[in-house]
Formats: C-alpha cells, structure tokens, sequence
C-alpha cells in the first residue's frame, strides 16, 4: 500500500480526487456543523434564489437551501454507495470463490450470473423496484444485484487461474484442506482486486442510483439525495439553474474522485490481475 | 466455423429458458396478491377475483409458467393492465423512436470514439491523449439525465437552435426533419458510451503496439502509417467489436433516462412509466425481449471474433 500512496502523490489529479473523497466524508460526517440552514426549513419568500453570500449555491422551489441539502445528501451518498459495495462484494466473493474453486458449483452458479448479466442493470433494477417497491435498502439491493454479477464473475476468474498455482498445490501437498487453502491462501491474494473492484462500483452504482431517483422510483423524494434534487428541480431550470448545476456537480465530481483513485489503484495493482479489471461502465 | 456458430447458438437455448424463468419469477416474487397489486388499493374483492382467473394466478405455478412460456414462443407476452392491449403491439408501438436513436446514437459512438481512441495511443501520453481521455473519463463520470437536462437547458431554452422533446413519427410523417428532434438526445446517450469505446480502443491499440509484430512491421520499412492501419488497428479492432456488446446494454439502460428527459416515446419511457403505474405485463415483455436482443448481439459478436480472428477459428 505505501506504494499505491507514492503513486497517488506522484499523479497529482488522482490527489485531487482523493482529496474530492475527503471533502465530501467530512460533509458527511459533520453536516450539521458545515451545513447553513436546516435541510428541510421551508420557505416560500425565498424560493427559487441564485446563489448570494446568503444561500451560497441559491435555493430550490420551496426556498430550501441548496448548499445545505448537499451537505445532508453527501451522506446518503455515501451510506448508498457503501451499502451497494458492501452487498455486491460480499455475496460476489462468495459465490465467485466457490465457483472458482468447485467445479460443479460453477456450472450453476456462473451460469445463472450469466443469465443475471443478460438485463440490462438499470432495467434489472427498475424490474425488481417495481416489484418490492422503492426506499433505500431495496435501491442497494436492486443496484446490488448488478454489480454481484461482475464482482462473482472478476472473482471466478481469479480464482481459477490463482488455484492452479504452484503454492496452492504445495500447500496442499503439505496437507492443507480446501477450507484452509481457500481462506488463507486464496483470499488474501484477491484483496487488492477486490479493493479496485469496489472502487469502481462505488463510482457507478452511485450514477445508477442517481438515475433511479431521478426516475422517481429511487429513494422517496423528501430524502434531500443529490439525484431527487435534480430530479424536483428540473421543471425550474430555466428560473434557478442552480438546483441543476451544484447537485449535478458533486455527483460528478464524486464519480470521478472514486475513478481517478480506481484507476491509481489498478496500475499499481499485481499485473497478473490487472486485465480481468476494468473501470468502464456498463 | 459452421459448427461453432451452431454450438453457441444452442447454447442461447438453456440461457434463454433460464432469463424466462427469472423474469417471470419476477412477478411472483411480489409480496402479496399479484392481481390485487395490480389493482391497487381501489379494488373491490370481485374485480380481484376477476383478474386473477383472467391472468391465472389461481392455477399452479408451473401451470402459469407454461402456458406464458407457449405464449411467448408464439409472440403472445399478454396483455397491459393499463392499455387493455396485447404487450407486443404496445412495445412494437414505441418501438421506432427506440430504434432510431439507438443506431444513430451507436453510430455516433462508432464515429466519435474510434478514432479518438486511436489517436490517444498514438500519441500516447502527448497533450492529446491526456486530453482526450481527461474528457473521456469526464464523459463516463457524468450522470446520463444531468447532462440531458443541461443540453436541453443550453440548446433549447437558452438558444433556441433545437427543439427540447418529443418526437413526431418519421415513418408515419415521411418527414426526416424531424430527426432534429434526436440530436439532443442522442448526443446525450453518446457521451458516456463513447468514453467508453476511446478507452477501450486506446487500451487495446497500446497493447498490440507493444507486440513483436509490429516491430517486425516497422523494420521491414513500412510507412507508420500502414503499420498502424494494417496491423495495429486490425489486430485491436476484435477488442473494440466486443465493446459494442457492452455498448448495447449501455444504450438499452441509457435510453430508458434519455427519453424520459426528452419525453420521447419510446421504450424506455414505456418502461418506466409501466413500473409507476404497476403494469407488470408490460415490464416482463420489454425486459425479456431486450435481454434476447443482447443475446443475438453477443451472439453476432461471437461471429465476428471467429471471422476476423483466425486463431478463435481453429481453436
């Protein structure tokens, strides 16, 4: 790791991103204390404003301030993304080691992942809202279910070319047994993958999110989420384009923080692994 | 090459069956009464009753299965709860718009990232490259409806050049004056999809630049600018064609956004308007043919691998 941060040093735009990340942490963690107004105060006399010393990034159509529901909104963005990363990897690492590493489970498994992988993510996860209805667990698992695929797909394919080995064979000479070879020789070696995998997903699970808010079946529209923003202030953007721009800015500038430190990661990452990874959208 | 074909088309068949059983568990994965779901809250017992022997649901569910699955493989997805029509007239109905910004939007993508991809690693790490992929990393970080909304705002509102939605038929009007009213969108849909393709292809042209070959190529004097058409580019081209694969599913799920900022009325828009309004007939439909659909392009891909790539050929 020392070596990933040399190299986030030496590339100095991946050290903005880096720094984007922890802006946006603090705003989480602390967005009482940085934020100006209450997110939820109404008020009508102010709606609609551009930005001024008062509402630094203007106010939204029921004069809520701007800049403070993107404060509060940073934190749903962050518990969403880790929330989607969490359930992708976690289940994703089970069912790719054990695909990888038992042949017939494979047969099952990564077949059905193939199936999972033919819908298209957004219409997988508008399908499964429709049927268990929106709110912010059903958004992660919905989200989720698409990128379990890749991270099961990434690990299976890890897995298979890590267990063939030289030291898994020694082990095994040695009298390791497969729960041990799995957990203490296999693993380990699909850390720093799974690290940049998660990086990535982090970035585009929060593009998917915002577009399921967007489309009105995401998070219930008086959660101040960046995309909700977007998506309540879209018929007043010819009056105030500010609930347009400043929301949009920080998804992009999120997305992009968590690619730019993905993208880092990956170069200095092992390069027997470094194909299987990519950080495209899909 | 013959077999192989046939092999991967066969193989379609299991996987097929497979995303029909899903998206039809789908359904039945809902908690609750499927049929009084579907009629919401306002629903008598009687009307519930009603709709549930009209769609089946009291029958056992592999009974259900089968007679849907039959019904499919003759073209019968069922009918809309909410149009009272058969599912497929309704999405062949919407179908032009999707069709038409989906090829021009692909051969947006095509003619924008390919040769910018190819630029990029030729000029690998120049002023160029770093500005083109900063931009294409840019493009690929940017929410697809955020960026809609802007181009409408600056073209439409501000400016005035280009209308901000709808789209009035081309084959029913024979007017294609009215492809004007998809070059917003489609250059909205093209934007990430694109950024994609010049990463790819820039990847893939510095990785067979490093090949043997092509030093080979260098020292027997040709010019530069055939070793990179004639071996560079073709030898990375199997690499892109996959992409259009990954493209598809980008545009499938990008039209979905593009046409509900642009109220367009196409499938995607069919799509989400059917999940507000609980149309689940509907939502099976759309959702299983597009997944075919990526099927057949997979499959196309496939084909083209084998045809350019002598080595899949023989293998």
């Amino acid at each position: 790791m020392p070596k990933f941060f040399q190299a986030l040093v030496k590339r100095k735009i991946a050290l903005a991103g880096a720094g984007v990340l922890v802006i946006i942490s603090m705003f989480a963690l602390f967005s009482p204390l940085i934020a100006t107004h209450d997110p939820m105060g109404l008020n009508p006399i102010e709606r609609l404003q551009n930005p001024s010393a008062r509402h630094w990034f203007g106010t939204d159509h029921f004069g809520r301030d701007i800049f403070t529901r993107i404060v509060y909104g940073a934190r749903l963005t962050l518990i969403s993304g880790s929330g989607v990363v969490l359930f992708s990897i976690s289940l994703g690492i089970l069912i790719g080691l054990l695909s990888g590493y038992y042949r017939q489970f494979s047969l099952v498994a990564m077949r059905l992942v193939d199936v999972v992988m033919s819908f298209p993510p957004l219409l997988l996860a508008l399908a499964l809202l429709a049927i268990f209805g929106p709110g912010l667990l059903n958004v992660i698992l919905a989200v989720g279910v698409t990128y379990l695929t890749r991270t099961a797909r990434i690990i299976f394919g890890l897995t298979l070319k890590i267990r063939e080995e030289a030291f898994v064979e020694a082990v095994r000479s040695l009298g390791a047994n497969n729960a041990r070879i799995i957990a203490r020789h296999i693993l380990p070696n699909l850390v720093s993958p799974l690290i940049v995998q998660a990086t990535f997903t982090f970035a585009f699970s929060l593009l998917q999110m915002a577009a399921l808010d967007f489309l009105g079946v995401g998070v219930p529209p008086q959660i101040p989420s960046w995309g909700n923003m977007i998506s309540e202030g879209r018929l007043y953007i010819t009056r105030a384009p500010g609930v347009l721009l400043f929301p949009g800015i920080f998804i992009v500038l999120t997305v992009l923080a968590f690619n730019l430190v993905g993208d880092v990661l990956r170069d200095n990452l092992d390069p027997r692994f470094r194909d299987q990874l990519s950080g495209t959208r899909q | 090459m013959l077999t192989f074909m046939l092999k991967r088309l066969l193989s379609m068949i299991p996987t097929f069956i497979l995303a029909s059983v899903l998206v039809f568990s789908f359904m039945h994965m809902m908690p609750g009464d499927p049929a009084a779901v579907m009629l919401g809250d306002s629903a008598t017992p009687d009307q519930v009753q009603e709709l549930r022997e009209t769609m089946g649901f009291d029958k056992p569910i592999y009974v259900q299965f089968v007679r849907w699955f039959t019904g499919i493989l003759k073209g019968d997805f069922g009918r809309s709860i909410f149009f009272y029509k058969p599912v497929l007239q309704i999405i062949l109905d919407r179908a032009e718009t999707s069709l038409f910004i989906a090829t021009l939007s692909m051969a947006l993508i095509i003619v924008v990232g390919i040769p910018i991809g190819m630029i990029s690693a030729i000029r690998y790490n120049s002023i160029t490259d770093q500005t083109f992929s900063g931009a294409a990393m840019l493009a690929a970080s940017m929410p697809t409806f955020w960026l809609g909304l802007n181009l409408m705002l600056i073209f439409s509102v501000v400016l005035g050049w280009l209308p901000s939605s709808g789209f009035p038929s081309i084959v029913e009007s024979g007017n294609l004056g009215n492809l004007k009213y998809l070059i917003l969108p489609c250059a909205t849909l093209a934007a990430p999809n694109s950024a994609l393709i010049i990463r790819l292809t820039r990847a893939s042209m510095l990785d067979v630049l490093k090949e043997g070959y092509i030093t080979t190529a260098r020292a027997k004097g040709l010019s530069e600018f055939i070793v990179t058409i004639k071996h560079v580019f073709r030898n990375s081209l199997i690499t892109v064609i996959s992409v259009v694969g990954f493209t598809f599913v980008g545009l499938a799920s990008g039209t979905v956004v593009t046409e509900t900022v642009f109220s367009l009325p196409g499938i995607g828009r069919l799509v989400v308007e059917s999940v507000l309004r609980r149309d689940y007939p509907v939502i099976q439909g759309v959702i299983l043919i597009i997944a075919v659909a990526y099927m057949i392009v997979n499959l196309m891909i496939d084909c083209c691998y084998t045809f350019l790539d002598p080595r899949i050929r023989v293998s």
